[in-house]
C-alpha cells in the first residue's frame, strides 16, 4: 500500500517537474522573442520621421533617409513577383492537375522543397555566376533575378497545396458539362484556390522583403538614386547591413529604422495571408 | 426533318472545330505547366552546376587539401575550408542543442498545457516569429546581445571556469561579445519558431484515441507525452529537427553580424571565428583574383551539398509521417 502511494507521488512529482520545465520553455522562448522585438521598436522608433522616407541615404555623419533603398527593394521585388508567380502558379497547377500522380510531380515536389530551403546565399553565388560574371558588373535585374527564384517555391507549394484541396467533385461537374480540362482549371479549380492562391504571394513576398544574402553581390547597393535597371541599385536589407557594421551613429539609427519598416512590413503581409487563407477554413 | 439533315454535316464540322480548338488548347496548357514543373527542376540543376564550375579552379588547384587545410591567405593565394567548415558545424550543433529543448517543451505547452483561448494567438505567434528576417535577428545580436555578454556573462563565465582543465580552454580569452556562442544563442534563437512549429503540428498528428487511452489507464500528462505523443511524431519531431539544422547551417546574415570573421580554429567558445556563409557574404565583394573568388565558391559549393543532404533527409522523415497521416 505504502509503495503504491510513493511511486504514485513519485510519478505526480515527476510530472509535475517535466510540466514545470515545459512552461519555463515557453516563457524563456517567449521573452526571448518578444526581448527582440521591444529592443527594435524601441530602437526603431526613435529615428522613424517623414525624413525616411524622403530623403537620399546619407554620407556618414549626415542627416538622411532611406528612400533610394525603399525603392530599389519595391522594384526589385515587383520585378521577381511578376516573373515569379506565373511560373510558380503553372509548375503548382502541373503538379495538382495534369501530372497529380506523375513521377515527374514526385520529384519536382522533393525538388521544390529542397529549393524551399536553401541558403539563400548559394542562390546569390548562382545568380552571380549565371548573370554577374558575363555581363561584367553588378545590376539590379540580377538582383530581381535571385529573388524570382526565391518566389517561385513558395507559390509551387502553396499553389499545390491550395488546389489539393479543391474537392474533385468540383472537377467533375465541370466536365460532365462539357467543359475541357483547361476550362475547369481555369474556371473551377483556380476560383475556389484563389484565395490560397494569393495567400501564397503575399507570403513569398514577405519572404524576399528581407533577403539580403542573395542580393550582396547581385544588386550590390548603391548610395544614390537610381532607376536603371543595369546598373546596381540599392536595396533596404543590404542597406541595413552596410550601416548596422558601420561606426556612424547615424548609419546605425538609420539600419534601426529599416530593420523595423521590413519588419513591420513582414509581420502585416504575413497577418493579411493567414487572415485570408483562416477564412476559408472556417466556413 | 430534311432540312435537318442537310444540315447535319456542317453542325458536325464545327462541332469538331470546336473540340479540336479545346485539345489544342488544352494541350497548350498542359505543356506551359509542365515546362514550368520542369523549370524548377533546373533551376536546382543550375545551381549545382554553376557552383561546381565556378568552383572548378579552386577544386584543381587544391584538391582534397582544400577540406582540410585551414589557412586562408588572400596575399599568397592558399586557401582552404576547414577553418568556416568547423565553425559552420559548431554553430549549428550549439544552436540546435539550445533550441531543440526548448521547442519541445513549447510545443508541450501549447498542445497539452496552455489554456485553450491563447493557444491560437502562441501558435500563430511563433509562425509569424519564424518568418521574421534573419537581418532583423543579426541587428538585435550586434547591439544588444554581444554587448551584454561581454560586459555580464563571460567575464563571469571564464572567471567561474578559469583554471578549470578542459571547461577552462572552453571558455579561455578575453570576452569578445562576439564569436561562436554568441552566433550559436542567435541561431538558436532564429531556428526556434520553426522547430516549435513543425513538433507542434506533428504533435497534433496523434489520433486523440491513443492519447485518451493513455490517460483512461491513469497515465500523467508527462507520461502521455512520453510515452505516447514523442514515439508516435520520433520521425516528425526528427524531420523537423533535420529542417531546423538545414536552415542554421546555411544561415547567413545573422551570423555575419556576430561571428567576426576570424579563419581560424580555437577551442575556446567566445573566440571570434568564421562561418561557410559568413565568409562568402563577407569576403565575395572584395575579393581579388580568379582563385580567390573560385575558393569562395567552393566554400558555396560545399555548403550547399551539407546542406541539400540535410534537408533531403529531413523531407524524407516528414514525408513519411505525412504518408502515415494520410492513410
Amino acid at each position: 500500500m505504502s509503495t503504491a502511494t510513493s511511486l504514485h507521488q513519485s510519478r505526480k512529482r515527476k510530472n509535475a517537474v517535466m510540466m514545470t520545465l515545459c512552461v519555463t520553455a515557453a516563457g524563456i522562448g517567449l521573452a526571448w522573442l518578444a526581448l527582440i522585438l521591444g529592443a527594435l521598436v524601441y530602437k526603431g522608433a526613435a529615428g522613424l520621421s517623414l525624413d525616411v522616407f524622403t530623403q537620399m541615404t546619407p554620407p556618414p555623419g549626415d542627416a538622411g533617409g532611406l528612400l533610394n533603398a525603399i525603392y530599389g527593394s519595391v522594384v526589385m521585388t515587383i520585378i521577381a513577383v511578376i516573373v515569379g508567380t506565373p511560373i510558380g502558379v503553372l509548375a503548382g497547377t502541373y503538379m495538382a492537375e495534369y501530372g497529380r500522380f506523375s513521377r515527374l510531380t514526385t520529384v519536382v515536389r522533393f525538388i521544390n522543397d529542397i529549393l524551399l530551403s536553401a541558403p539563400s546565399i548559394i542562390i546569390g553565388l548562382f545568380v552571380y555566376e549565371l548573370m554577374v560574371r558575363p555581363m561584367g558588373h553588378f545590376s539590379a535585374i540580377a538582383g530581381a533575378v535571385a529573388l524570382t527564384i526565391l518566389v517561385i517555391p513558395v507559390v509551387v507549394r502553396t499553389t499545390e497545396d491550395m488546389l489539393n484541396l479543391v474537392p474533385n467533385a468540383l472537377r467533375e461537374a465541370g466536365t460532365a458539362i462539357g467543359a475541357p480540362r483547361w476550362v475547369v482549371i481555369k474556371s473551377v479549380a483556380y476560383r475556389a484556390a484563389l484565395s490560397g492562391i494569393v495567400t501564397g504571394i503575399l507570403l513569398s513576398i514577405a519572404r524576399i522583403s528581407g533577403e539580403t544574402a542573395p542580393l550582396l553581390f547581385t544588386a550590390l547597393n548603391n548610395q544614390f538614386w537610381s532607376s536603371n535597371l543595369n546598373a546596381p541599385m540599392a536595396s533596404l536589407p543590404v542597406t541595413i547591413f552596410q550601416f548596422a557594421l558601420s561606426p556612424y551613429e547615424e548609419w546605425q539609427q538609420l539600419a534601426w529604422t529599416g530593420a523595423l519598416i521590413i519588419t513591420l512590413t513582414v509581420l502585416a503581409l504575413s497577418i493579411v495571408a493567414r487572415s485570408l487563407t483562416g477564412r476559408r477554413e472556417d466556413k | 426533318m430534311s432540312a435537318v439533315q442537310e444540315a447535319l454535316p456542317a453542325i458536325r464540322g464545327s462541332r469538331d472545330a470546336i473540340v479540336r480548338r479545346f485539345a489544342l488548347t488544352d494541350a497548350i496548357f498542359h505543356g506551359m505547366t509542365r515546362a514550368a514543373a520542369i523549370l524548377v527542376l533546373v533551376l536546382l540543376g543550375g545551381v549545382a552546376i554553376s557552383l561546381f564550375a565556378g568552383s572548378w579552379q579552386a577544386l584543381s588547384t587544391f584538391g582534397f587539401s582544400f577540406l582540410t587545410s585551414e589557412s586562408w591567405n588572400p596575399v599568397t593565394e592558399k586557401f582552404g575550408a576547414l577553418a568556416p567548415i568547423y565553425g559552420t558545424i559548431i554553430t549549428s550543433a550549439i544552436a540546435i542543442l539550445i533550441a531543440v529543448p526548448l521547442g519541445i517543451g513549447i510545443a508541450i505547452f501549447l498542445t497539452e498545457l496552455c489554456p485553450r483561448p491563447l493557444r491560437r494567438p502562441i501558435g500563430m505567434a511563433v509562425e509569424l516569429l519564424a518568418g521574421i528576417p534573419s537581418i532583423i535577428y543579426g541587428i538585435w545580436g550586434l547591439f544588444v546581445l554581444a554587448p551584454f555578454l561581454q560586459t555580464t556573462v563571460q567575464p563571469f563565465i571564464i572567471g567561474v571556469f578559469h583554471g578549470i582543465p578542459g571547461l577552462g580552454s572552453l571558455f579561455a580569452g578575453p570576452p569578445y561579445g562576439i564569436g561562436l556562442l554568441t552566433s550559436s544563442l542567435i541561431l538558436a534563437i532564429m531556428v526556434l519558431p520553426f522547430i516549435t512549429s513543425i513538433t507542434k503540428d506533428v504533435f497534433d498528428t496523434v489520433p486523440p484515441v491513443l492519447k485518451e487511452s493513455a490517460y483512461g489507464i491513469g497515465c500523467t500528462t508527462w507520461e502521455v507525452t512520453r510515452r505516447v505523443v514523442i514515439p508516435y511524431t520520433r520521425i516528425g519531431i526528427m524531420g523537423g529537427v533535420m529542417l531546423g539544422l538545414g536552415r542554421a547551417l546555411g544561415e547567413t546574415m545573422a551570423v555575419t553580424f556576430v561571428i567576426g570573421n576570424a579563419h581560424r580554429i580555437s577551442t575556446s567558445l567566445f573566440a571570434p571565428a568564421t562561418t561557410i556563409s559568413a565568409t562568402i557574404a563577407n569576403e565575395f565583394t572584395e575579393a581579388v583574383g580568379d582563385l580567390y573568388t573560385s575558393s569562395l565558391v567552393a566554400l558555396g559549393l560545399i555548403l550547399f551539398v551539407i546542406t541539400f543532404l540535410i534537408l533531403a533527409i529531413a523531407r524524407y522523415m516528414l514525408m513519411r509521417i505525412d504518408a502515415r497521416t494520410g492513410a
